[in-house]
């Protein structure tokens, strides 16, 4: 093909011989006639389909809910509750003062057997993990390695100390670390939460180093949230992990830890709340959940119910065509249907 | 030569003066101007020259033409070249003029950077990504990351960057083996001829250029092998037309002898600033002290292949990117397809999208930092305040600042609501469809062994919307393969049906030596003519018969060539020439006895009926339009001195002697109405003997006229006509121009896809009815309007007369619709028949609305005896007033302007040269392509391209939507979850090649049923596949569907630990998967290619994001890993259930559609299902 420059005196423009023939070859791609299968949408196929996936969603959905509902889940809301009734008025003095006692003893009632292991999660709302100020605020390359320490490009306003010497870890996320502690006890028990394995094990080896420790951490002239112990390599502050995975909506749970035993029904535990972290200067919520997992992960009945819905709207669907073609049958590809059949002149 | 046609023969060698391009109808038109005007100065009608802004200069009269002093003045020394002949040193002493090294490639290695990118940067779509990356440069905006937000912009620059160097280095190829050819010419010191270098010829160097070689440069010829000066040139480099021409040197300088060491050293030639009109030259040269002028026909051109000349030695006189042909080579007319115009209209509309959504965003921004003013220097997660210094803000700037800054900020993350990879994907659709409509079979003519081409490749899709077709008629609706049908001679009819006609091929061959000749083709004979012919008695009717068939075989412009066979014995003469007209009378006067052997300047051989006679030329009067006729001089061995004349009938019946055989006039009148109602091209043959008187009379007013420097056409057009006078008629002949297969075919199709075939001919209006009949565009039941007015007035009145008729005949239509509905089409069809007098006084005036009213309401409109510009006048009056598409077909540089005016234009590369082809947009062999062409190939072309363009919006604006949820639930912050590589690969690498592949490959409908159902193309014509409606739709689904995609997830992980990455990858999959298998259900036929792109690219979105997620430096690490290890029941489940969900709606609603409401678009899937 030659679209252009036809005109050109190019040696390319030699005319060819006479007698050869430019007929283009016949192949069936040239011709656009390759075999091809031609899915057809008749009346048979559409009812089968939209039966069949009512018949596989209503047990999807069944199988969910079923799932959902054996997880047992205890929420408890504290940022209110772990306030003294006179400091109501002004929590964030509260929370910002240290003198003040921020310890908070509550008791939980278990509704039903919850089979080991528990998970303890914190949950916080209004929380903007995923804001672009925030998510960005971080060295990733500092996280990993010695080397990198000195890299704290997205750091800022928490990259160094005023003095001048490089914050590890650097940046808002790390500075803001979660630092409300919980401690359980049944009947003056205490049962022992396992605070390991609570980070990605992928995170934990390649993207927080074994040879980086806290520097110069919440040093400045305000504090985020927790300390770190500086002994300690980034690497197994499991916490700090977790916490810098940064949750995708502003309503977000973080594993706190496990209770690995078993707790029966109506048992009353007794949660110790450090209640250090300040949520209440931006109108948060602080949440405790303790939950047991199924298949389908925690307490969840949106996708049960959904794919109830939508399975039962299929088979109402069919049903309705089945009818509809009994009513008003046509035959398939019938000519006399034809836009120009039925308006025989032609115009429109 | 003048035929009451006035397109198609063209006898005379390309001598128009052309300075003014008359056809400034659009720039565009500036590259083929010579060539329109060319065939525009060979119709009949003086009266068309109203449109010419300046009056076109025709007279012709051989190797003499030249500009009329008052329409141009004479060469000024001051913008004259001044060519030393055989000197290049003094000609060119400081190296100015251009040397004859071209250079096509646009490129050099230097400047192939900064070109390419600003040539590409003429697109409005890249500079906006430009912008784009350059806003997110700012540390403000920076939304990506560097390499993220240059990556799609690079890529596309770097793909269209490779293609044009490639391009260009295969220019440099081919210039650099152009350059090294080598050419002979005159060493200046001694004078002998040696080799040299193309690249190193200069201007004013002599060249000798031998047969079959092709000419380096433009040079005025010299001398040449023939003692007269004659040399024949094929121009198929050129204009692409393979018949030879005819060139001269000049008399002063062929008769110097050869071998001399500076033979033409005395010259001077002072010529024309170098320009690009192939054939125009304005010249003269002094020798010897005289001073003698020069024309394009003395002058060959780069590019030009010598025949039949043993050699010719030339100056050179324009060398490398000065001469004509390479001022000439531009492009194809770059057109913008309607589809793209619509859909650049939808760009904006999603422009609008955009600004909404960032508006939204911002605005939102700007209230919830107003609401959470008090917070911000506290909340962990915005720390307004940089605490470690002073009590600076930390990178806010006042609430104003952030709303403006997050607007910039969401125009950057939304960028892709316009799709870019869109206009990449458009033009390698656009260059597949190409290359299976260049390679399609059934659009190969076999006859002139010419395949389909596509020269423009950015309007394939409007063959889909095609709703007016303007047909030339001579070479498009026919054969333009002339055959001498009939004869009157002296009044007497022969040939037109009494007397079955003998083949008698061969009868007539010529014995020279040993030898046979024989005319390559011969014509069916009327026995009684030929036994006239061959009569020894001497009856008035057999003299007459001979000087017919005499004239026939001299008066003309053909040059017989003798060509060899494999019997040696025997050989063929063929004519060449360049008017198919002229050929067939030669070929016919050959059957009949009369063969022309010979052709030098000076005479002609003839072999008359056995005995081989030599006549000598002693004056050609070249055919104009003004004339419309042309006659030669003979002075026969008897040494009486014959004048033959033959031309139009208008033309000749005005210089024929009226007294005397009065009966024989009238006769042959009658002869000629049936010979042009049965559709022939006539021509009427007169001749006059000269007396010695008379000759020398004529011979010195020749002379006179041939040697004046100013206004010598006029006056050798005076001469002409003094001596064209008191002729006796000799008798008419009547030539057919075979219908070309399948055309009546190919308009019943048109009619029914409803597309409206008009004819424009130049043909008078007898022909061009019986044409019409047929190829069946008019049929018996049509009433006819005809206008054939001469003044203003009575155009007026005819057009409002059939304004009138028209709407009384709806009406008549419409009642008898009302009573007969149903039964059958009882519209009474009406075709309209204008003729190009009557168009003078339409087109440009008030009265083109009239006509408009009147072509509109007609099925069938015959336009005749139009000029050139007219044709394009008719194609601008549709295409100005209607939103119809309209199509041009022609074969001839007479329909170069409406070929260049209408939407689309197919040339027809036939038997007339190619300056339509070259001015198309497509060209191909025969009418009857039309039918595949548009039906089959314009219906999928459009129908793909339709679906690519809403599909592209479709993905686009379903990946945006989803970053808009997203972005609601961020603080209005713009985060994304999606990382910001697959945002970034989303478009170039996830989704982009399945719409490619089925923009190329998918067919709604069958070949054979599209075909069979012209009708189906009217969902072309009515924009069914692509309009508002459906864009707003699409939008609407994509809204939906992005709905699902972001909130079934959202709602499924709401009270889980996922995290950010890992929620954005869950999304990406999602969509992915999503806008694939939506394109999957849209797939009409699958075969092995649709399958392997759209599951590949699947799969590659899989794998991409798994590699993605294995840099340790993106906050992303792992995360598809354990989104898959935790919630792996939830992607997959929750996968199909998007589907099923998304999906449905618009499938559901389809299908319902269908069912109950069979509208024009669902009539191709009920076809489907009829013929699948």
């Amino acid at each position: 093909m030659n679209p252009r420059g036809d005109s050109t005196s190019g040696s390319d423009g030699a005319p060819e011989p006479r007698r050869k023939s430019k007929k283009p070859k016949y192949s069936r791609f040239t011709q656009q006639e390759l075999p091809a299968c031609k899915p057809l949408l008749t009346p048979a196929i559409v009812v089968t389909t939209f039966a069949f996936i009512g018949i596989i969603f209503i047990p999807i959905g069944l199988l969910s809910l079923s799932a959902s509902e054996q997880v047992v889940e205890i929420v408890y809301q504290y940022d209110t509750d772990c306030i003294p009734e006179q400091l109501q008025n002004d929590k964030v003095a509260f929370i910002q003062s240290s003198k003040t006692n921020k310890t908070c003893t509550r008791t939980l009632t278990v509704p039903k057997n919850m089979e080991g292991p528990v998970h303890i999660y914190y949950e916080l709302d209004n929380f903007y993990q995923n804001h672009r100020r925030y998510v960005k605020s971080r060295s990733d390359k500092q996280l990993r390695s010695k080397a990198s320490e000195t890299v704290t490009t997205n750091c800022a306003p928490e990259a160094t100390t005023s003095d001048g010497s490089v914050i590890v870890p650097c940046g808002l996320i790390a500075w803001s670390l979660f630092n409300d502690t919980y401690s359980f006890a049944v009947n003056s028990k205490i049962i022992e939460v396992n605070k390991k394995n609570i980070a990605w094990q992928s995170d934990k080896e390649h993207k927080f180093g074994s040879d980086v420790y806290p520097k110069n951490f919440q040093m400045g002239g305000l504090i985020g949230g927790a300390k770190l112990n500086a002994s300690i390599p980034l690497s197994e502050q499991e916490d700090l992990i977790v916490w810098m995975r940064t949750a995708a909506l502003p309503r977000f749970r973080k594993l706190y830890g496990r209770i690995e035993t078993n707790l029966a029904a109506n048992e009353q535990i007794t949660v110790t709340i450090q209640n250090n972290y300040n949520t209440y200067s931006f109108e948060g919520k602080k949440n405790l959940v303790l939950s047991t997992t199924s298949w389908i992960g925690g307490k969840n009945d949106f996708l049960g119910t959904a794919y109830l819905t939508v399975g039962s709207l299929c088979l109402f669907l069919a049903i309705g065509f089945i009818i509809l073609y009994l009513l008003k049958p046509r035959t398939l590809g019938d000519p006399s249907y034809l836009s120009w059949n039925r308006n025989p002149d032609g115009h429109y | 030569m003048a035929y009451e046609d006035g397109d198609p023969p063209l006898s005379l060698h390309l001598l128009r003066p052309i300075s003014e391009s008359p056809l400034r109808l659009d720039p565009l038109s500036r590259s083929f101007p010579s060539a329109a005007h060319r065939r525009a100065s060979s119709t009949s009608h003086p009266s068309h020259d109203i449109h010419l802004p300046t009056p076109a200069v025709r007279h012709g009269s051989r190797a003499e033409s030249e500009r009329l002093a008052s329409s141009q003045p004479e060469l000024a020394d001051a913008d004259a070249r001044l060519v030393f002949v055989g000197d290049p040193g003094r000609t060119d002493p400081h190296l100015q003029l251009a040397g004859n090294a071209i250079r096509t490639a646009k490129y050099s290695p230097l400047t192939f950077l900064p070109r390419n990118l600003f040539e590409q940067f003429h697109r409005v779509a890249y500079i906006y990504f430009l912008v784009i990356a350059v806003l997110n440069q700012l540390p403000q905006l920076a939304v990506f990351g560097r390499g993220a937000s240059v990556l799609p912009l690079a890529f596309v620059l770097l793909v269209t960057a490779v293609k044009d160097a490639y391009e260009d280095w295969r220019r440099h190829r081919s210039d650099r083996i152009e350059n090294n050819r080598v050419a002979s010419v005159v060493d200046p010191r001694d004078g002998q001829f040696r080799p040299k270098r193309w690249k190193d010829v200069r201007v004013g160097e002599v060249l000798k250029v031998f047969a079959d070689e092709t000419n380096p440069c433009d040079m005025v010829l010299l001398a040449t092998s023939d003692p007269t000066g004659v040399a024949y040139v094929q121009t198929i480099n050129l204009d692409g037309e393979s018949n030879l021409k005819t060139r001269y040197a000049n008399h002063e300088t062929t008769s110097r002898p050869i071998g001399d060491a500076h033979p033409f050293a005395a010259g001077l030639i002072c010529c024309e600033q170098p320009n690009r009109n192939i054939y125009g030259f304005l010249a003269n040269m002094e020798i010897d002290g005289k001073r003698v002028s020069l024309g394009p026909s003395n002058i060959i051109l780069r590019g030009c292949e010598l025949k039949n000349t043993a050699w010719a030695i030339g100056v050179a006189v324009y060398a490398g990117s000065e001469t004509k042909v390479m001022l000439n080579s531009t492009g194809a007319p770059s057109k913008r397809s309607r589809l793209e115009t619509h859909m650049n209209r939808e760009t904006l509309l999603l422009s609008a999208v955009l600004i909404t959504l960032c508006s939204v965003v911002s605005i939102c921004n700007g209230i919830w930092l107003g609401k959470h003013r008090n917070d911000l220097e506290l909340s962990q997660f915005f720390r307004k305040r940089d605490y470690s210094d002073s009590d600076k803000n930390y990178n806010y700037y006042g609430i104003g600042m952030q709303v403006f800054f997050t607007f910039l900020m969401s125009v950057i993350v939304f960028q892709i609501m316009i799709p870019i990879s869109l206009y990449i994907s458009m033009e390698l659709v656009r260059l597949g469809q190409a290359y299976f409509m260049i390679r399609d079979t059934n659009l190969y003519d076999e006859s002139s062994n010419s395949k389909f081409q596509c020269r423009a490749l950015n309007i394939n899709e409007d063959l889909g919307q095609i709703k007016y077709v303007f047909s030339d008629k001579t070479g498009t609706l026919t054969e333009n393969k002339m055959e001498f049908q009939c004869a009157s001679i002296r009044g007497r009819d022969y040939g037109s049906g009494k007397v079955p006609l003998q083949d008698n091929g061969g009868t007539h061959s010529v014995l020279a030596g040993d030898q046979i000749w024989k005319p390559k083709m011969s014509v069916k004979t009327d026995p009684e003519l030929v036994a006239l012919l061959q009569s020894r008695v001497e009856t008035e009717q057999g003299n007459q018969a001979r000087e017919f068939f005499l004239a026939l075989a001299c008066c003309n412009t053909i040059v017989p060539l003798i060509v060899e066979t494999t019997d040696q014995k025997q050989k063929l003469i063929d004519y060449q020439g360049e008017s198919p007209d002229e050929q067939a009378l030669v070929f016919a006067a050959a059957s009949y006895g009369f063969v022309l052997i010979e052709r030098t300047s000076g005479h002609i051989v003839v072999d008359v009926l056995g005995v081989r006679q030599r006549y000598d030329v002693l004056g050609l009067h070249e055919f104009d339009s003004d004339r419309k006729r042309m006659s030669v001089i003979i002075g026969c061995a008897d040494k009486t001195v014959k004048l033959y004349v033959k031309g139009a009938d208008i033309s000749m019946f005005g210089v024929i002697h009226k007294t005397i055989d009065l009966d024989i006039i009238r006769a042959t009148e009658t002869s000629l109405i049936a010979y042009s109602s049965l559709g022939l091209r006539t021509l009427v043959v007169g001749m006059r003997k000269l007396s010695r008187n008379d000759f020398e009379e004529w011979r010195s007013a020749y002379e006179n006229a041939s040697t004046l420097l100013i206004g010598r056409g006029r006056l050798l057009r005076a001469v002409s006509s003094n001596v064209e006078r008191d002729l006796q008629i000799l008798g008419a002949s009547g030539i057919e121009d075979k219908l070309q297969q399948g055309v009546p075919e190919a308009i019943e199709s048109m009619r029914q896809a409803g597309i409206k075939v008009w004819v424009l001919t130049g043909d008078k209006q007898e022909t061009a009815i019986s044409i019409g009949f047929s190829c069946k565009l008019l049929t018996s039941e049509m009433t006819q309007i005809v206008i054939n007015s001469n003044s203003r007035e009575s155009c007026k009145k005819s057009l409002q007369d059939a304004v009138a008729m028209s709407s009384k005949l709806a009406a008549i239509s419409l009642d008898s619709e009302n009573i007969l509905r149903g039964t059958g089409s009882s519209r009474i069809a009406l075709a309209l028949v204008i003729d190009g007098n009557s168009l003078v006084y339409i087109l440009r005036t008030e009265l083109e609305e009239e006509l408009f009213k009147v072509a509109t309401v007609c099925d069938v409109v015959l336009c005749c005896r139009v000029a050139p510009l007219q044709k394009a006048g008719i194609v601008a009056l549709m295409k100005n007033r209607t939103d119809n598409m309209t199509l041009a077909i022609g074969d001839g540089a007479n329909d170069v302007s409406m070929i260049q005016m209408a939407d689309v234009g197919i040339g027809i590369s036939g038997q007339e040269g190619r300056q339509a082809v070259m001015a198309s947009d497509f060209s191909m062999g025969q009418f009857r392509f039309l039918v595949p062409l548009l039906l089959v190939h314009g219906h999928w072309n459009y129908q793909r391209m339709a679906y690519m363009i809403l599909y592209n919006f479709y993905r686009n604006a379903v990946f945006v939507f989803i970053l808009f949820w997203y972005v609601l639930y961020t603080a209005y912050s713009l985060t994304t979850a999606i990382s910001e590589w697959s945002s970034v690969l989303y478009s170039v690498i996830y989704t982009a090649l399945p719409t490619i592949i089925v923009g190329t490959l998918d067919k709604d409908l069958s070949r054979r049923t599209l075909i069979k159902y012209p009708q189906l193309y009217r969902a072309g014509q009515r924009d069914e596949r692509y309009n508002l409606k459906f864009f707003i739709l699409t939008m609407m689904d994509s809204i939906w569907q992005s709905l699902a995609i972001f909130y079934i997830p959202y709602l499924a992980y709401r009270h889980s630990v996922v995290d950010g990455s890992s929620l954005g990858d869950l999304w990406t999959l999602a969509v992915v998967i999503l806008v694939n298998i939506h394109l999957a259900m849209d797939v009409f036929r699958w075969n092995w290619i649709t399958h392997a792109s759209i599951w590949g690219c699947i799969v590659a979105t899989v794998i991409s994001v798994i590699i993605i997620d294995s840099i340790w430096m993106l906050p992303g690490y792992w995360a598809i890993f354990h989104i898959m290890e935790t919630g792996l029941f939830w992607l997959s489940e929750s996968r199909i259930f998007h589907l099923s969900l998304a999906c449905q709606p618009s499938k559901g609603l389809d299908r319902m559609v269908q069912t109950h409401n069979p509208i024009t678009l669902s009539d191709g899937v009920l076809l489907w299902s009829c013929f699948w």
